[in-house]
């Protein structure tokens, strides 16, 4: 494990990443502490006379939005929500993706058959308004809409697991442990899912950019998160209107999902290069 | 009685809708701490024959469909699952073609070494340990401290077949099953390894059943030898006898093609034509369309193994 930790600190590219999401990850902790004001007070002096929202000045550093609310405090408090939905919502999706397909790719038969028939059904239907529909049913809370968006995503993860378990199950080591006597439940965790990991690590980090912006999708059509509670994705919708006039109000929000989504992805690449046996023991 | 003794076993694969059979009637006797080569081509069912020994077929679209196979007073083909996984890599044990393949290159060769011995015994971390210093020493690899932590594309091919050997011993086996397990390596380390296996041999008192197709590897390395055909044992017997006097005009095709250092020179002999797949082959015996000894009968029926001493040919025109 040290020559991992090695590895990611000694390349600058991955270490802006870990600093990008640490930063993140600290703001989501201490939002209390570090947020200049409450997230959803409204300042009599927080609009211009004509009711404008204000452009970055020195009492709001990054601007107030159309009610009036400091937009750098509503950043600070939907990295938690950004955060929670990014991190639960995509692990989920990539461990019940994963526990299928692994499944479905290494028993085969009638049940791996079943569980991708069901697969090709959720990757049909539309997933926006399965989302909707699952959000109408459970009244929608943070975790309600994590578990929404699980719902959706676990399906591609599903297929791309299927496929290379299937592949590995014909590769002779897995027949060489069948030799020596380890059962299914063995081989699985110990000779398939090895192999998985960088698929998986992919998935945990791209998936993370996906999933804030389906959040923001969900929020905008009402069955996100519910306002006044921010998130990242909420915010650019309910001023994405008014970008001509306040163009901070949607350039903050979306430079934060961009760099947090694109420090998962740098993250990801380097650990799925660190963790690939063949590198394993070759110092770059 | 026999350490493991195979009666009819007959086998069939599913192929576009009916059941082809590809290892059918075959018979095998193995006595303790004895080397069998079972040789035959590309295709014969040597492999399926051997799989089908440690249950590793996959069903579908394997089919066992008769026989019986009996291992040191087991029933193989009535065992259930668990208790079959308790005797693979415990008393039976089997190493593979491709060595290059058949280790995880995600684990170190320590990892894998002790996995058979985290399967069939309570010996704790420190002993397991111990155990596998033990067995890379025993299958001739120095340095077995440095091995034990390398993963396995730090070695080569030889090195890592050693390594399969020394899984597959973990537990001390009775039987152990050698697909091919030198024709993807050099023809000195090819020496190497069925000179260790020998070395075990005598050292362990394993029986060995050793699948290949090469003649000068059973010659110099079994005791007995069986010769298989389109999914048929066609010869059964000590080397010694059968590489004498073969009795099966197969055998005898053989070991006429195989290059001598003195003698005749000149053309080597072939056997003309090919060996028929599994879905076209004749009734009666699957030799006879390209047989030089061919009678009426040889088309329609198939002979039983037959013969005295222990030296059997499923012929009925054999050779003297």
């Amino acid at each position: 494990m040290s020559h991992l930790r090695d590895r990611i600190l000694g390349d600058r590219v991955a270490l802006f990443g870990l600093t990008v999401i640490a930063v993140t990850v600290l703001a989501a902790l201490f939002a209390e502490r570090l947020a200049p004001y409450p997230p959803d007070r409204q300042f009599f002096d927080g609009l211009t006379l004509e009711g404008a929202p204000l452009p970055p000045n020195g009492r709001f550093w990054l601007g107030t939005d159309l009610l009036g609310r400091d937009l750098l405090s509503r950043l600070i408090f939907g990295a938690r929500t950004s955060l929670i939905i990014g991190i639960v919502a995509n692990g989920a999706a990539v461990a019940i993706g994963a526990l299928l397909g692994i499944t479905a790719g290494y028993l085969r038969g009638w049940i791996g058959t079943a569980i991708m028939r069901f697969t090709d059904l959720m990757m049909a239907f539309p997933a926006l308004l399965l989302a909707i529909a699952l959000a109408a049913i459970f009244s929608p809370s943070l975790w309600i809409v994590a578990l929404v968006i699980a719902m959706v995503n676990w399906v591609q993860i599903a297929r791309v697991v299927y496929t290379e378990t299937t592949s590995l199950a014909e590769r002779e080591f897995i027949e060489a442990a069948r030799a020596i006597g380890a059962g299914p439940f063995r081989i699985l965790l110990q000779h398939v899912l090895p192999h998985l990991l960088p698929t998986l690590l992919v998935w945990a980090t791209l998936g993370v950019a996906t999933t804030v912006l389906l959040e923001a999708t969900l929020s905008y059509l009402g069955v996100g998160v519910r306002p006044p509670t921010p998130s990242w994705g909420n915010i650019i919708f309910e001023n994405q209107t008014y970008f001509a006039t306040a163009p901070w109000l949607v350039f903050f929000p979306g430079v934060a999902i961009l760099l947090l989504a694109l420090s998962f992805n740098l993250v990801g690449d380097t650990l799925r290069d660190a963790l690939d046996p063949t590198q394993r023991g070759r110092e770059p | 009685m026999s350490l493991l003794e195979v009666r009819g076993l007959t086998v069939a694969f599913r192929s576009e809708g009916r059941f082809l059979r590809v290892v059918e009637a075959v018979d095998l006797d193995l006595e303790e701490g004895r080397i069998l080569g079972l040789v035959g081509e590309s295709g014969c069912g040597k492999s399926v024959t051997a799989r089908s020994l440690m249950r590793l077929l996959p069903e579908p679209p394997a089919r066992i469909e008769g026989g019986s196979i009996r291992f040191a007073g087991n029933d193989i083909l009535a065992l259930d699952e668990a208790a079959m996984r308790r005797l693979r890599g415990d008393r039976l044990a089997m190493i593979f073609q491709e060595p290059m393949t058949s280790l995880n290159p995600t684990w170190t060769v320590g990892f894998q070494i002790e996995e058979a011995l985290k399967l069939h015994t309570d010996l704790p971390a420190a002993a397991r340990r111990e155990r596998s210093l033990e067995l890379l020493r025993r299958v001739g690899i120095g340095a077995p401290e440095r091995r034990l932590r390398q993963y396995p594309f730090e070695l080569s091919g030889g090195l890592r077949q050693r390594v399969m050997i020394a899984m597959a011993l973990a537990c001390g086996p009775d039987l152990l099953i050698a697909d091919e397990p030198t024709t993807a390596l050099d023809v000195t380390v090819q020496a190497q390894i069925l000179e260790l296996l020998a070395r075990l041999r005598e050292e362990l008192g394993m029986a060995i059943l050793l699948i290949t197709h090469d003649l000068g590897v059973v010659a110099e390395f079994c005791d007995e030898v069986a010769v298989m055909y389109a999914g048929r044992i066609v010869e059964h017997g000590r080397v010694a006898d059968l590489f004498a006097r073969p009795r099966h005009p197969y055998t005898n095709g053989l070991l006429a093609s195989t290059p001598r250092l003195r003698g005749r020179r000149g053309r080597l002999p072939t056997i003309p034509g090919s060996v028929p797949p599994p879905d076209r082959r004749p009734p009666g015996c699957p030799f006879a369309p390209r047989c030089q000894r061919v009678l009426e009968r040889c088309r329609s029926a198939m002979p039983g193994l037959a013969g005295d001493d222990g030296h059997l040919a499923a012929c009925w025109n054999p050779v003297r």
